[in-house]
């Protein structure tokens, strides 16, 4: 197959054409692994230059000094942010437009951050007065967090049930909840008090070198295992792809497997959104990179490249917009631009989804 | 055309034996439009009454009124029925329930404009901002129009999902300047549609909007014949460009005035339109008054709402009205999903 990017046909994974001589296996003939192992190379290569520069780019001061030391911890922590936000965003996408079976729809657009920060204003909101205020914040954390995936997995696996039977409805549903949700929250904030209205709308978008990173501490370990639990999952990904009436006769609990999976999902974009807050695009943006870069349907292949990818862009975003062009706060802006563009191509592109 | 089957046109293919039934239907039944009058002269006193202030207070009352609450209410009835119509006008040229100015990405492009007339001439009249801000809607709904034409889309769903994306790349190339410019608080008071500042000396330009409400009364049908198609159009005798362009034009006109003077009013012009049509049917002419109506009911209430939730203090109304917007929205894709084999 030519590098045709992803074709975007509902209930279709670009599956590679019948080989000439009998192989089995994730890609079409030697030549497909070859070129993804280079790919994969290049990126491990770009990512880790990419960190080198990050760390080590005009640092005015001595090396191990005091002062050097304070700038490469900072630098440090923007890095872990950017690369975990790339992890849960890449993975939870890829996942997720795999048990929708769809290569439009990401939970970004879908509603999943509105979601999570509707939950943590009502909280505030309905407990700010009562208990939960006097909860240290860590676990007040931890709930908004549970209470994000209960609903996430009630109101998606809903959506998702197929009794739209039409994904333009359930894509249009999505995109309006997740309006309406926004609208919700920030009512809710201003009820909360009026005076804050400029502080919360600066919080509205994301901003990496300004994350929240209380929790890092925790949010990287669940990140590694509910990562770990996607991977070893990813054969029944793969599975899953085909469909709900191939996979079920393949003894797959298709219905089962996709609530666990949207958990783990929402689980991801609950930990994304909780350090930099909503970014729209960014997830789709990695994952049609990924597909139209690997063209396999074999997640364990999938899910690294899309994750290098998004580290690489989101880093080399942050790297120029840092050092080379000083617009710091608009590199989740200019992600954004990007992603959006992209997915207005893809939609035009095909007239369809 | 990417028309949902389903839908009765909003043509009247019978011509004139077809209009007189109309006509002497709605006139049998005058009764509803002078009840609907009614409530809305009602509710038009609710939000003179209601606020911080006791109007009736001897001392300094009437000085309320005239400063602050009838210029607001004046606002709310031109903003109300103006984006409902604009919804209206732009839901006949394409054919599609799910367009108005908050989902073709109008309201962006105004806003986009305006701040681009911040950037470049700090100090300008409201009347500059106001051309600028309808200059962009317009280009910017031309631009969507075009796409529309172009791209044969197979489903009437993708038509607003498009948009709305659209929109969102529009309004992360405003905030991006906005931050260069620290302009981005400024930004947020605008795109946060709100009756609060509405005072006397500040609500005039609204009234630009009723020459667009005049407009679309008189050539409303065209708008209906122009939504058919080009071909079927300069079939039957409309020069299709220049319709297409008026629509635009009022439609940008009315989004560009109540983006400056008030900010954005998501969803009301595809809420009223459709809720009209879901309760009277598709009679073009007559349902016109009705959309006007509802447009200054679902405002009027909405500020109402947005008013009295937290006195002292005010929520902008383009909250209230984003929820119960979206909230109108899902019902009417659900029951469409309903009625109709997609």
């Amino acid at each position: 197959m030519p590098t045709e990017p992803v074709s975007p046909v509902a209930g279709s994974r670009t599956t590679p054409p019948p080989p000439a001589a009998r192989r089995v296996g994730p890609f079409p003939d030697r030549a497909h692994q070859v070129r993804y192992r280079l790919i994969l190379a290049a990126l491990i290569a770009a990512a880790i230059l990419l960190t080198v520069l990050l760390l080590s780019w005009d640092n005015p001061f001595e090396a191990f000094s005091d002062r050097w030391w304070r700038i490469t911890t900072m630098r440090v922590t923007s890095i872990i942010v950017i690369a975990v936000v790339t992890f849960c965003q890449g993975l939870a996408t890829v996942t997720f437009q795999t048990v929708t079976n769809n290569r439009i729809i990401t939970p970004s657009i879908m509603g999943f951050e509105s979601l999570y920060i509707l939950i943590q204003t009502a909280i505030v909101f309905f407990f700010g007065s009562g208990g939960l205020i006097d909860m240290p914040p860590f676990a007040r954390f931890v709930v908004q967090v549970a209470m994000m995936v209960l609903f996430a997995v009630l109101l998606y696996s809903w959506l998702l049930s197929g009794r739209f039977g039409n994904l333009h409805v359930m894509l249009l549903v999505g995109i309006i909840i997740g309006v309406g949700m926004g609208a919700l929250s920030t009512f809710l904030q201003q009820m909360l008090d009026p005076n804050e209205f400029d502080v919360l709308r600066a919080k509205l978008f994301g901003n990496i070198g300004n994350a929240t990173t209380d929790f890092l501490w925790f949010v990287i370990p669940v990140c590694a295992l509910v990562g770990g639990a996607i991977w070893i999952m990813a054969r029944r990904l793969n599975t899953i792809a085909l469909g709900s009436d191939i996979s079920t006769n393949l003894g797959v609990n298709h219905r089962r497997q996709v609530m666990v999976m949207l958990t783990l999902v929402s689980v991801l974009m609950a930990m994304s959104t909780s350090l930099v807050g909503p970014m729209t695009f960014l997830g789709f943006l990695m994952a049609s990179l990924a597909y139209s870069v690997t063209d396999t349907y074999d997640h364990r292949r999938i899910f690294p490249v899309a994750w290098l990818l998004g580290y690489v862009v989101l880093g080399g975003a942050y790297f120029l917009l840092r050092h080379v062009l000083p617009l710091v706060d608009a590199v989740t802006i200019i992600v954004e631009l990007v992603g959006g563009l992209l997915f207005l191509f893809v939609i035009l592109r095909k007239g369809r989804l | 055309m990417h028309t949902q089957a389903r839908r009765v046109t909003r043509t009247d293919p019978l011509g004139a034996a077809a209009r007189t039934r109309s006509a002497a239907r709605t006139k049998t039944r005058a009764w509803p439009l002078a009840l609907a009058i009614l409530l809305t002269l009602g509710l038009i006193a609710a939000s003179l009454l209601v606020g911080v202030a006791d109007i009736t207070d001897t001392s300094g009352g009437a000085e309320f009124l005239f400063i602050t609450r009838i210029p607001r209410t004046i606002a709310l009835v031109l903003a109300g029925a103006s984006m409902a119509m604009a919804g209206l006008v732009m839901q006949l040229m394409t054919q599609n329930r799910f367009v108005e100015p908050t989902t073709v990405g109008t309201t962006e492009w105004a806003g986009l404009g305006l701040l681009l007339c911040y950037i470049l001439f700090p100090v300008s009249s409201v009347f500059v901002k106001m051309l600028i801000a309808i200059v962009f809607a317009f280009l910017g709904t031309l631009v969507f129009f075009a796409f529309l034409r172009r791209v044969t889309l197979k489903s009437s769903l993708i038509v607003p999902i498009v948009g709305i994306m659209f929109g969102a790349v529009i309004s992360s190339i405003t905030t991006f300047l906005a931050l260069q410019f620290d302009l981005l608080q400024v930004l947020g008071g605008w795109f946060m549609g709100s009756f609060t500042h509405i005072e006397i000396g500040r609500y005039e330009p609204l009234w630009v909007v009723l020459i667009a409400a005049v407009a679309v009364v008189v050539v409303a049908d065209r708008f209906t014949v122009a939504g058919l198609g080009k071909d079927i159009a300069t079939t039957v005798g409309l020069n299709y460009e220049r319709v297409v362009l008026l629509g635009v034009g009022l439609v940008a006109l009315v989004t560009g005035v109540v983006t400056v003077v008030i900010g954005s009013l998501p969803f009301l012009g595809l809420i009223v339109p459709n809720l009209v049509s879901m309760i009277r049917g598709d009679n073009l002419r007559s349902n016109i008054p009705w959309v006007f109506l509802t447009g200054i009911w679902v405002v009027t209430v909405c500020d109402l709402i947005s008013r009295t939730v937290i006195m002292p203090f005010e929520v902008p109304i383009s909250l209230v009205l984003g929820i119960i917007g979206a909230a109108v929205f899902i019902f009417m894709l659900l029951r469409a999903r309903r009625t109709s084999a997609h």
